[in-house]
């Protein structure tokens, strides 16, 4: 259980998370979203207590992040950074080594070495294991940096835009392998994300942020509706149901209703109002 | 040396490792070579042979205990422990080009050389090495108090340019008070790289740079976890900020150390460190025992051309290191080896 209470982070005058409290079950895969600069990253970062909160209080499974020792922290939640910019010339094998550090420091224990192994095979970074990251593609960077944090062992994964330079296939992969993390290993994973189809299809809960507050929690279901998303995003996307998860729209232009411009045809829209039904909205051209 | 050499061999890593006990072996079988060869270059006539057959008179036992074995041994932990200090500050600094004589670490040692000699004239050497050793973690601290302010996304080489200024900033000023004070000269001699004042009774400080290079072995991983960076380091549950400080200290202490005593030689720490990050990577505890002899074979081929280009005069082992490790650099620059991206 993540509990966030009271958490407030400013930044000079720009408060970037404004006293926010949420609680995030054990176990399943949570995913945060919302618009750019919503907090969500700083958020993530101050529960992994890489950042420390102006107010408030953070426990992560009873251990206040601010208070606890750090390597015992590190025992129990890991936490993979946006831009995890490794400037040294490591190889994969040893990166996810040093996902084991928390446990043993630099020397490994057979118990460490499967571990690794583990998380190498599970990422299918086997034929890369020896090979140096600045060697690799983005991709397979990103899944290296995964295998360590896998390799950490933690009840708590926290994954600041896993998706971030991985094409759609990796991107599948590496929801598959977050998804089996939660499933099959009984990992609390949390993730932000932009893509909110993506949070919608794989999440089991989402996490709305909107100007540094928690606009909404709820399923995909709960989350994934018009009303909301205007509301999160500050746009008007269609919404349509496949394979029981709602899908959000928001590749295709937004309709615009031709009489009186209004983009959020159902409601106030002259011919709603006027007509008194639903007209079907067609799209402005120019 | 030999110690951490068996260790790192004994330890199963990945493959750059596993090219590891037969080159070892080579490498550590040349070095001693040339260490032999070292011991018996000089103006003094000394031969192996008069030694084995016990012919050697007593001066030439005399030459070879007080004069030859200590530049010998000199060399070699200087040559490591300036590798091992370049590698350890480019991996906290997370910057290529940087190693402590280009960033002022070096240049602060010397000014506590200079104070040492202006307050402290008739203390004796290792008064002066403590003076230098606490100037020198100043000026380090200086230097990383001053790349923490550069922007996140500043340029690779805004790093060492920041060090080459800082160095300038505080050598001007040595230089100033040094020229007040008719101590240039003086300084000039500290602080140029050179083996021929080692003698027995006037070198044997330098064997503090192995206490230093047992502790760089002993935190081998975690100095690899924080070259990382902030965020990785503390999230793995390191105490970044601990480890950088004690990181940095060992790097100053091994740098006022080697300049008290043979003076300041270039470029090992900058290209050695990189030679060999390209071949096994930064994992300190692969790459550690592997620096530390390729450093002190480069100080000691270094250090014979000193001896025998101009025989039978010396020039100064840091004029030779500049000239082949500025070669070497710019060859690595030049061939896009160096990748200035990291």
């Amino acid at each position: 259980m993540i509990e966030v209470k009271d958490v407030t982070k400013r930044y000079g005058k720009a408060v970037v998370v404004d006293d926010v409290t949420v609680s995030l079950p054990t176990g399943g895969l949570t995913a945060i979203v919302g618009a750019n600069g919503a907090g969500k990253s700083t958020l993530l970062s101050m529960v992994a207590r890489l950042l420390g909160a102006d107010t408030g209080e953070i426990t992560v499974g009873n251990l206040d992040v601010a208070k606890a020792d750090s390597r015992e922290l590190a025992k129990r939640l890991a936490i993979l950074r946006q831009n995890n910019d490794v400037q040294a010339r490591l190889t994969v094998a040893d990166l996810v080594g040093f996902g084991r550090y928390p446990h043993s420091g630099g020397r490994h224990t057979k118990e460490d070495r499967e571990a690794i192994d583990r998380a190498i095979r599970w990422m299918g970074l086997d034929d890369l294991r020896d090979r140096f990251l600045d060697e690799m593609s983005g991709g397979q960077r990103q899944r290296a940096f995964v295998a360590m944090v896998l390799a950490q062992d933690t009840e708590y994964v926290l994954l600041d835009e896993p998706l971030n330079n991985l094409d759609v296939s990796h991107a599948h992969g590496m929801l598959q392998t977050l998804r089996r993390a939660a499933d099959e290993l009984g990992k609390t994973v949390v993730i932000v994300v932009h893509d909110i189809n993506y949070a919608s299809c794989w999440a089991d809960q989402i996490v709305a942020m909107k100007h540094g507050r928690i606009h909404a929690v709820g399923t995909p279901q709960e989350i994934v509706q018009p009303g909301l998303l205007r509301e999160v995003f500050d746009l008007d996307i269609e919404v349509t149901e496949f394979r029981g998860r709602p899908i959000a729209h928001f590749y295709l232009p937004v309709p615009t209703c031709k009489h009186c411009q209004s983009t959020s045809g159902m409601e106030g829209c002259c011919l709603s109002r006027q007509l008194g039904s639903k007209t079907p909205l067609t799209l402005h051209a120019g | 040396m030999t110690l951490t050499a068996e260790r790192t061999k004994r330890q199963p890593a990945a493959t750059p490792a596993r090219r590891g006990w037969a080159g070892g072996l080579a490498a550590v079988v040349t070095l001693a070579l040339l260490a032999l060869v070292s011991l018996f270059v000089g103006v003094a006539d000394l031969s192996p042979w008069d030694f084995i057959s016990g012919s050697a008179t007593e001066q030439q036992r005399l030459n070879l205990f007080a004069s030859r074995i200590p530049r010998t041994i000199a060399v070699l932990l200087a040559g490591a422990a300036l590798a091992l200090s370049g590698l350890l500050m480019q991996l906290l600094v997370r910057n290529r080009f940087v190693e402590p004589t280009t960033v002022g670490t070096s240049e602060s040692a010397g000014v506590g050389i200079l104070i040492a000699v202006m307050v402290f004239p008739a203390a004796p050497l290792w008064v002066k090495m403590i003076i230098a050793i606490i100037t020198a973690l100043a000026g380090t601290a200086v230097f990383v108090r001053l790349i923490r302010a550069l922007p996140p996304r500043a340029p690779i080489v805004a790093v060492p340019l920041v060090g080459i200024m800082l160095a300038g900033v505080i050598s001007a000023g040595t230089t100033f008070v040094a020229y007040q004070f008719d101590l240039l000269q003086s300084l000039g001699i500290w602080m140029q790289g050179d083996f021929s004042g080692v003698l027995r009774g006037r070198y044997e400080l330098l064997w503090l740079l192995a206490i230093v290079g047992v502790v760089l072995w002993l935190f081998a991983d975690r100095f690899t976890v924080a070259a990382l960076g902030e965020e990785q380091a503390t999230s793995l549950g390191l105490s970044y900020k601990t480890t950088l400080n004690l990181g940095l200290g060992l790097v100053a202490a091994a740098s006022a150390i080697t300049l008290v005593v043979v003076g300041a030689i270039g470029f090992v720490g900058l290209i050695i460190p990189n030679l060999i990050a390209m071949w096994l990577g930064d994992n300190l505890r692969r790459s550690i025992a592997w620096t530390a002899l390729f450093g002190a074979g480069f100080v000691l081929i270094c250090d014979l051309l000193a001896r025998t280009i101009n025989y039978p005069y010396e020039i100064p082992v840091g004029t030779i290191s500049g000239v082949l490790g500025g070669t070497v650099f710019l060859l690595l620059l030049l061939t896009g080896k160096l990748k200035a991206a990291r």
